[in-house]
């Protein structure tokens, strides 16, 4: 048995608990899911822990809707000031630390200690990929020598609405990882969280709403991978597509509905404890190369 | 609950007496016109009109938003609203080159599919109907334009006219027509009538939409009255709005005109259509009015000579929600003109 974190405790002494319903987050609302649905969520140990609202296609359809409209202002401001709100976000999250920790040991039934090297691992996540937000373009951009008289530039753009397939089994870490990737390069993400460990996710929303994300930037939607995820491949508005949170089996139709409209897709399943690689923040962005003429 | 609101003219005691008054109203205007300029003529048959109900106008035009229309019929609808589209610009940054572009998209909505129906019409201000004209030549796509010192309506009668004129000699098929809300809210009816009297007769054989602007009326029996007004004066349309008041086309106030609509049809046997304009942005709430229309003044006004919608960006979600429901994937706003 681990140790008792805050949050966690059992009912004493005749006072009932009371029992959160977790919601979605959508364009910065925390709406029911438009179907009324909702599921139990339980501990790794099977404990009830709370009722989390299940998405529909209507919600999904939803967060694209906000994502999209966020989009164009989150891109243009500037690299310095996404690379900032992302570290408020890792400010806000240490401040609820404890919160996190207790969220992150019933739903991956982690050791006490262990969480919190999570919720740390996590937070340090954030800083970083905050601190590569103003530094990327300038790694990933290049100016290029042509046969002619041209100053050639190459710089990344965002994809723009970026459906993402949250890891199943790191609610947290995992989460971070793939998520602040795709909104420091500019994009607006929708991500589905883990279907059986959602809390954290929400959580996170909940942490993203009180900090300077922009409305819309982030879209957290709780339910059934397998049904929110060929509503989100198929989806025209939609730019790429991270499936790495997606059952192996399920990821060829996936891929399928992405080509639709030439999505980016995106599997890679790491090792979320390791530092990471600059892959998933060039993942998400599209190249540009401008041919300026110079001399003339 | 179904029949909350306006109840239909011929089935009460006070209906009977004003489809005679009606019928004599008519008659009258035929013979050279008593009703001309009688502001207590007018008045009397006005007031005489059945109350409508407000809170059961709005408690029935909300039940009947909440009908969910599915799959085919969902499909039939969309294609329906698309047909019934008044395609509109108002701005006064409206270029010529943005008028082609309207006129291109309104003849053959979307580029990649032939079997979308063309919209109704086009609508624009009378100095730039000449152009639509010449694109929409060879088209079902009427032209229509706003005329009578759009949208106040504050210029005198003889200003009214000469911009009506100006309209259909330029082209237009159509002429959207404002009434004069001042004149109507201190009770000169007279006044009213004959300004729509007098832009009828300018009109010919051209149709007549008259523009009540529900949202400045205040309250659904002024609705109902101006209506009345318009439809005794010769308006093929009654119209809700001008799109540049808050609120512009409200589902009660909607519900009353087509009420009325069908309630003069029961006294006179001419068909007045409605035309909803103003916010109407998204397929829902098209096809809303859709289900208002069918409920209310019923089925035989479903169709674009019947009844219109107002609007410009309503058309690509229509078109957007028509492709979900070919495909099955959500559409994306990059496959779809900007406009």
């Amino acid at each position: 048995m681990p140790e008792r974190l805050p949050g966690a405790e059992r009912p004493r002494s005749g006072r009932l608990e009371v029992h959160k319903t977790y919601k979605l987050f959508i364009g910065g609302a925390f709406p029911r899911s438009e179907s009324g649905r909702s599921y139990v969520v339980s501990s790794a140990g099977g404990r009830r822990l709370a009722n989390a609202a299940l998405a529909s296609r209507k919600d999904a359809r939803d967060a694209v809707a906000a994502a999209r409209a966020a989009q164009p202002a989150w891109a243009s401001s500037t690299a310095y000031n996404r690379g900032q709100v992302v570290y408020r976000l890792a400010e806000m999250l240490e401040g609820r630390a404890a919160q996190f920790a207790a969220s992150v040991a019933a739903a991956e039934g982690a050791t006490a200690r262990a969480s919190r090297r999570i919720v740390a691992a996590s937070i340090d996540r954030l800083v970083w990929y905050a601190g590569w937000a103003d530094k990327f373009a300038q790694v990933v951009g290049s100016s290029n020598p042509v046969a002619g008289p041209y100053f050639n530039f190459t710089i990344p753009e965002p994809t723009g609405v970026v459906a993402v397939l949250a890891p199943q089994v790191s609610s947290l870490l995992g989460l971070v990882s793939v998520l602040a990737p795709v909104v420091v390069t500019g994009n607006a993400a929708v991500v589905v969280a883990s279907e059986a460990r959602p809390l954290p996710a929400v959580t996170l929303a909940e942490v993203a709403a009180t900090s300077d994300v922009p409305a819309g930037v982030v879209n957290v939607l709780t339910g059934r991978t397998g049904e929110l995820a060929p509503v989100l491949a198929g989806h025209m508005d939609v730019g790429a597509l991270d499936i790495s949170g997606a059952a192996p089996d399920a990821r060829p139709d996936l891929e399928r509905l992405a080509a639709g409209n030439l999505k980016r897709v995106l599997v890679l399943e790491e090792d979320w404890a390791a530092v990471p690689s600059l892959r998933r923040l060039r993942a998400f962005v599209e190249v540009k190369t401008v041919w300026h003429p110079v001399g003339i | 609950m179904r029949r909350a609101t306006v109840r239909s003219v011929e089935k009460t005691a006070a209906g009977a007496s004003l489809a005679s008054s009606v019928n004599a109203a008519l008659a009258g205007r035929s013979l050279g016109g008593e009703l001309a300029g009688s502001d207590v003529a007018l008045r009397r048959l006005l007031s005489g009109l059945p109350g409508v109900d407000q809170v059961g106008a709005e408690a029935r035009a909300a039940a009947l938003a909440t009908r969910s229309v599915k799959r085919e019929s969902k499909l039939r609808a969309l294609e329906l609203a698309i047909a019934m589209i008044d395609l509109t610009t108002l701005e006064g940054a409206d270029t010529p080159g943005k008028v082609v572009a309207l006129c291109a998209k309104a003849r053959r909505p979307d580029p990649s599919d032939e079997s979308v129906p063309a919209v109704a019409a086009v609508c624009l201000y009378p100095d730039l109907v000449g152009i639509a004209h010449r694109q929409l030549a060879g088209s079902s796509v009427r032209v229509a334009a706003v005329a009578t010192a759009f949208p106040s309506g504050r210029a005198s009668l003889a200003v009214k006219l000469a911009d009506t004129r100006e309209a259909l000699d330029a082209g237009a098929d159509e002429i959207d027509m404002v009434i004069d809300r001042g004149a109507f809210l201190s009770g000169r009816y007279g006044q009213v009538y004959e300004e729509v009297r007098a832009v009828r007769e300018a009109c010919a054989d051209a149709t007549l939409k008259v523009i009540l602007e529900t949202g400045e009326l205040a309250t659904l029996d002024n609705v109902a009255r101006a209506s009345w007004l318009a439809m005794l004066a010769g308006a093929d349309f009654v119209k809700t709005s001008t799109g540049k008041v808050n609120p512009a086309s409200t589902a009660p106030a909607a519900l009353v005109m087509l009420s009325a609509v069908r309630d003069f049809h029961v006294a006179t046997g001419r068909r007045v259509g409605v035309k909803v304009a103003g916010g109407i942005r998204s397929a829902k709430d098209a096809i809303r009015y859709l289900v208002l229309v069918a409920e209310t003044a019923g089925e035989q006004w479903l169709n674009p000579m019947s009844f219109r919608i107002g609007a410009s960006s309503l058309l690509n979600d229509l078109l957007m929600q028509r492709s979900k429901q070919l495909t099955g994937v959500y559409a994306g706003h990059d496959y779809f003109t900007i406009d």
